[in-house]
C-alpha cells in the first residue's frame, strides 16, 4: 500500500512487510479490527502527575530529542509524560483501532484532512482551551491546518518541512543555469541540461507517493489552493478540463524526467543528484539525509517549484506538519492541556530541533539562530506562504489516495496519452469512496 | 484443521480403558462406561479446544468477512457499518481497474509455475534419483530458496533488478539514461521477472516432492523395464510416471495454493504496481491502514475464497470419491 511520505521516515521493505503480512493475515476476514485495539495505548493511570503520549517517533534521532523535550516538560510542570512509543508505520496502520481502544492522553499525528478525518469521526477532543494560550506563537497558514471542519482547533503543530526542487549550487554555477521561476523557464533549463547530458529531473517513483508530490506541486501552481483543496476532500470532479490541463502540463515534462522511475526509491534517485548527474529533483527537504558528506550538503540548495499562472504565483507551499493531538477522553485532561500548551511554545520547539535538525518549527515565534542555511530558507518559505497544504495523502482521505491515487498515477506516468479514460476512472471510484462517508 | 478433530477423538476414544471394579455398575450406561470421568475430560479438552479454535479462527472469520462484504465499514465503531447489498461486487467487476488485471495475473502465475519449475523439479527430482556422486550437496542446493522465506526473496532478487544497481542492469549495461530496462517497473516486463523468482522457489519444492514420490517407487518395477529392455525414456514415461500419480495430484494442489497466495514476493517485490496486481494484494491494500474500506476488501477476499471453492471442491470430491471406493 503506502509508505507513508511523512517523508522523514522512509523505512526498509522487510520489517514493513512482516508487519503488514502479519496484520493481513489477522484482517482478512475483518474481525481482526476489534483484537487489535487490545494493541492500544497503556494509558491506564489516571494519576494526575502523569500524561501518556502515544508516538510514532520510532526513530532513533525524534525520540531522542522528544525525551529532551518531555524532561524539560516535567522540570516545569512536575507532571511526567509517559510515551508510548511505537513503529511509525505500525502506528499510522493501526491509527484506527488505537483510537477507538484506550488510546493514549495525547498522540502524535498529522495536520490536516488527517486529522480532521478522526476529529469528525469524534475520536479527538477539542483543545481550544489551549490555543487560547498558544494562539499567538503561530502564524496563519499553520492555525488553519490545526481546525476541524467544525472550527474547532484539535492539532498542536510542532515541526514541518516544504518540497521544493532542488539542485548543486556547483552544478547551476558552473553551467551558467540561473533558477527558473515559471514554467517556460523550467522546460527551457530542462533542455539545455538535457543537451549537456545531466537527466533534467531526477525521479523514483518504486513507492508510489512521489508522484503524488509532483501533482500537487502543479495543479495548485496551475489551478490554486482552492481547487486544489475541493480536489483532495473530494469536492471538485477530476473529469473537470483543470485537472486535465495538471497532466497535460506534467506530461511536457515527463520526457524530461530520469527513465526507469517505476523501479526506483526515492533514496536512488537522490544519489544521481549526489552524484551530480542529475540536474534537478523534486522532494522534501528530507532529501539531505542522502547527502552524507558535508561538502555535498553544503553544495545542496532548493527553489519553489516555478510559477504556472500569474493569477496564483508561488502562494502556496506543501509543508507536512506533524503536531499533537488530544484523545476522545484522556485520562488527565488538565495534564495534558498543560503538556500541549508546553509543546505548543517557542521553547519547546527550539529544544526538539536542537536534537532533530531535519525539520523546522512550525511556530513563528522560535528562535532560528542555530538554523543551518538550508533550514532557514525552508523555514523562510513556509513563514511567506499565503497557503499550506499537505500532502496528497494527508489532505485527502488515505483510502482513497493509496487505492486510487498511487496506482493511477503510476499509469499516468507510463502512459501519459491515456489520461482521459484514467480521470474517469478515478472520478468513479471517487465517487464511491466519498460516498461511504 | 477439520479432519485433524474427528481422528483426533477416534483415537482417544480407541484408548483402552483402565478397568476399575467400580465402572462395572455404569453398564446400563452404553459405552459412557469405557472411560473415566479423567478420559472424558481430556477428550473433550481434546476435541473441544480445536474445535473452538478453529470454529472461531476459520469459521467465524470466515463468515464475518463474506458478511463484510456486502456492507460498506471505515473500521471506527461497529455502528458504521453500512449494508449496501452487491455494491461492493458491482463496483469490484466494472470500476476498479485493478481486480481484472490482477485475476488475470493469479491465473499467470499459476499457468506459469504449473509449465516451468514443476517439469523442471521433476526433471531434477529424476536426476538426483539415480543415485549421482554429490546428490545430497544438490538437493540441499536446490531446496534452498524453498527454506527462505518469500519476503527474503523478493528482497533479494528486487536487488538483482534494481535499475541502477542491479546485477543485470549492470552486466548488460542498461542502467544509462535512455537504456533503462525497468525490470521491476515496466508493466509488461515485471510479472514475468518476478515469476522468474518464484519459479526459481517453486522449482527446489517440486523437487523434493517428486523426489519423495520416487524414493517410493519400487525397484523391482525399474527391474523389469529394464529386463523388457525398456530404455531410459521408456521406462520413466511409461512406468515410473504413471507410479507417481499420487505425488502429481499433491503437486497440482500445491502449485493452485502457491498461485492463490501469491502475495509476500510481490509485495516486497514492487507492491503490486501496474503489471503485477494480485487478488491478495489488492485485499491488503483496501483493508489494512488508516480509513480502511473493509466491505470493499473483504468482497475482494470472498472473490478470491470463491475461487479457490471452485478448485479445491472437485479435489475434495475426487478424494472422497477414492477414499470411498478403497
Amino acid at each position: 500500500m503506502r509508505i507513508s511520505p511523512s517523508g522523514l521516515h522512509v523505512p526498509g521493505p522487510s520489517r514493513r512487510n512482516v508487519i503488514r503480512g502479519a496484520g493481513s493475515a489477522a484482517l482478512l476476514a475483518g474481525a481482526g479490527i476489534p483484537l487489535l485495539s487490545a494493541c492500544g495505548g497503556s494509558g491506564s493511570s489516571s494519576d494526575p502527575k502523569t500524561v501518556s503520549v502515544g508516538s510514532n517517533d520510532s526513530d532513533a534521532v525524534p525520540k531522542k530529542a522528544y525525551a529532551a523535550v518531555y524532561a524539560a516538560f516535567q522540570k516545569q510542570s512536575g507532571i511526567t509524560a509517559k510515551v508510548n512509543t511505537k513503529d511509525h508505520n505500525t502506528f499510522q496502520e493501526q491509527i484506527n483501532s488505537y483510537l477507538q481502544g484506550t488510546p493514549d492522553d495525547a498522540f502524535k499525528w498529522f495536520a490536516g484532512y488527517r486529522m480532521q478525518f478522526f476529529a469528525a469521526k469524534g475520536l479527538a477532543s477539542p483543545i481550544d482551551d489551549v490555543w487560547q494560550k498558544i494562539g499567538d506563537n503561530f502564524p496563519d497558514a499553520m492555525k488553519k491546518l490545526s481546525k476541524g471542519a467544525d472550527g474547532k482547533y484539535y492539532f498542536v503543530p510542532m515541526t514541518t518541512y516544504p518540497w521544493a526542487v532542488f539542485y548543486r549550487k556547483s552544478v547551476f554555477q558552473a553551467k551558467g543555469y540561473t533558477v527558473p521561476t515559471t514554467w517556460d523557464e523550467l522546460v527551457a533549463l530542462c533542455k539545455q541540461m538535457k543537451k549537456d547530458n545531466l537527466v533534467p529531473i531526477a525521479f523514483g517513483d518504486k513507492d508510489a507517493w512521489p508522484a503524488m508530490g509532483t501533482f500537487d506541486q502543479i495543479n495548485f501552481r496551475l489551478n490554486g489552493y482552492d481547487f486544489h483543496v475541493d480536489l483532495m476532500a473530494g469536492k471538485a470532479e477530476w473529469t473537470d478540463p483543470k485537472v486535465k490541463d495538471v497532466f497535460d502540463h506534467w506530461a511536457e515534462l515527463l520526457p524530461y524526467h530520469q527513465d526507469g522511475f517505476m523501479g526506483r526509491t526515492w533514496q536512488d534517485a537522490a544519489q544521481t543528484l549526489v552524484s551530480k548527474k542529475a540536474g534537478m529533483y523534486l522532494l522534501g527537504t528530507f532529501v539531505a539525509q542522502q547527502f552524507t558528506n558535508k561538502a555535498d550538503l553544503d553544495d545542496l540548495d532548493f527553489f519553489a517549484f516555478p510559477e504556472i499562472n500569474s493569477a496564483y504565483g508561488q502562494d502556496t507551499v506543501e509543508a507536512p506538519t506533524d503536531g499533537f493531538m488530544v484523545s476522545k477522553s484522556p485520562k488527565n485532561h488538565d495534564g495534558v492541556v498543560k503538556l500541549l500548551e508546553y509543546l505548543g511554545s517557542p521553547a519547546a520547539e527550539e529544544l526538539y530541533l536542537k536534537g532533530d535538525p531535519s525539520v523546522v518549527a512550525a511556530s513563528s515565534k522560535a528562535s532560528t539562530s542555530a538554523y543551518s542555511t538550508l533550514q532557514k530558507k525552508a523555514f523562510d518559505m513556509i513563514g511567506a506562504a499565503k497557503s499550506l497544504t499537505q500532502f496528497m495523502d494527508r489532505d485527502s482521505r488515505p483510502d482513497f489516495t493509496s487505492t486510487v491515487m498511487q496506482p493511477g498515477l503510476q499509469k499516468f506516468l507510463q502512459n501519459p496519452k491515456g489520461i482521459d479514460s484514467l480521470l474517469s476512472s478515478i472520478e468513479r471510484q471517487k465517487k464511491t469512496i466519498f460516498a461511504s462517508e | 484443521m477439520s479432519t485433524d478433530t474427528p481422528t483426533k477423538s477416534q483415537e482417544a476414544a480407541a484408548v483402552p480403558p483402565p478397568g476399575r471394579a467400580s465402572e462395572n455398575k455404569r453398564i446400563r450406561q452404553g459405552h459412557r462406561r469405557l472411560l473415566t470421568r479423567r478420559d472424558r475430560i481430556t477428550l473433550a479438552f481434546m476435541a473441544g479446544v480445536p474445535t473452538v479454535l478453529h470454529v472461531l479462527l476459520v469459521w467465524v472469520t470466515a463468515l464475518a468477512s463474506i458478511l463484510l462484504a456486502f456492507t460498506s465499514w471505515d473500521g471506527i465503531g461497529f455502528d458504521s457499518i453500512k449494508w449496501v447489498g452487491l455494491d461492493n461486487f458491482h463496483q469490484l467487476f466494472t470500476d476498479n481497474p485493478q481486480f481484472w488485471p490482477a485475476v488475470q495475473h493469479n491465473v499467470i502465475w499459476f499457468v506459469v509455475l504449473i509449465l516451468i519449475p514443476t517439469p523442471f523439479g521433476l526433471f531434477l527430482a529424476v536426476q538426483l534419483d539415480k543415485k549421482i556422486r554429490f546428490s545430497r550437496v544438490y538437493q540441499t542446493a536446490f531446496f534452498l530458496p524453498v527454506v527462505i522465506s518469500l519476503a527474503c526473496i523478493g528482497f533479494v532478487w528486487q536487488l538483482i533488478y534494481n535499475p541502477d544497481t542491479g546485477l543485470i542492469n549492470s552486466l548488460i549495461g542498461a542502467n544509462k539514461p535512455g537504456h533503462y530496462i525497468d525490470w521491476i517497473g515496466d508493466p509488461n516486463l515485471n510479472l514475468w521477472a518476478v515469476l522468474v523468482a518464484a519459479s526459481w522457489r517453486h522449482t527446489g519444492y517440486m523437487m523434493i516432492l517428486y523426489l519423495a514420490g520416487l524414493k517410493s517407487v519400487d525397484p523391482s518395477l525399474r527391474e523389469a523395464s529394464a529386463l523388457d529392455g525398456a530404455n531410459e525414456w521408456q521406462t520413466f514415461k511409461n512406468v515410473i510416471f504413471p507410479t507417481l500419480r499420487p505425488t502429481n495430484t499433491i503437486v497440482l494442489v500445491v502449485t493452485i495454493i502457491e498461485a492463490l497466495r501469491a502475495f509476500d514476493l510481490v509485495f516486497v517485490f514492487n507492491k503490486g504496481a501496474q503489471g503485477t496486481e494480485l487478488l491478495s494484494i489488492l485485499v491488503t491494500n483496501n483493508i489494512i491502514g488508516e480509513s480502511s474500506r473493509i466491505g470493499y476488501g473483504s468482497a475482494i477476499a470472498v472473490v478470491l475464497l470463491f475461487i479457490s471453492l471452485i478448485v479445491i471442491i472437485p479435489y475434495l470430491i475426487a478424494t472422497f470419491r477414492k477414499e470411498r471406493s478403497a
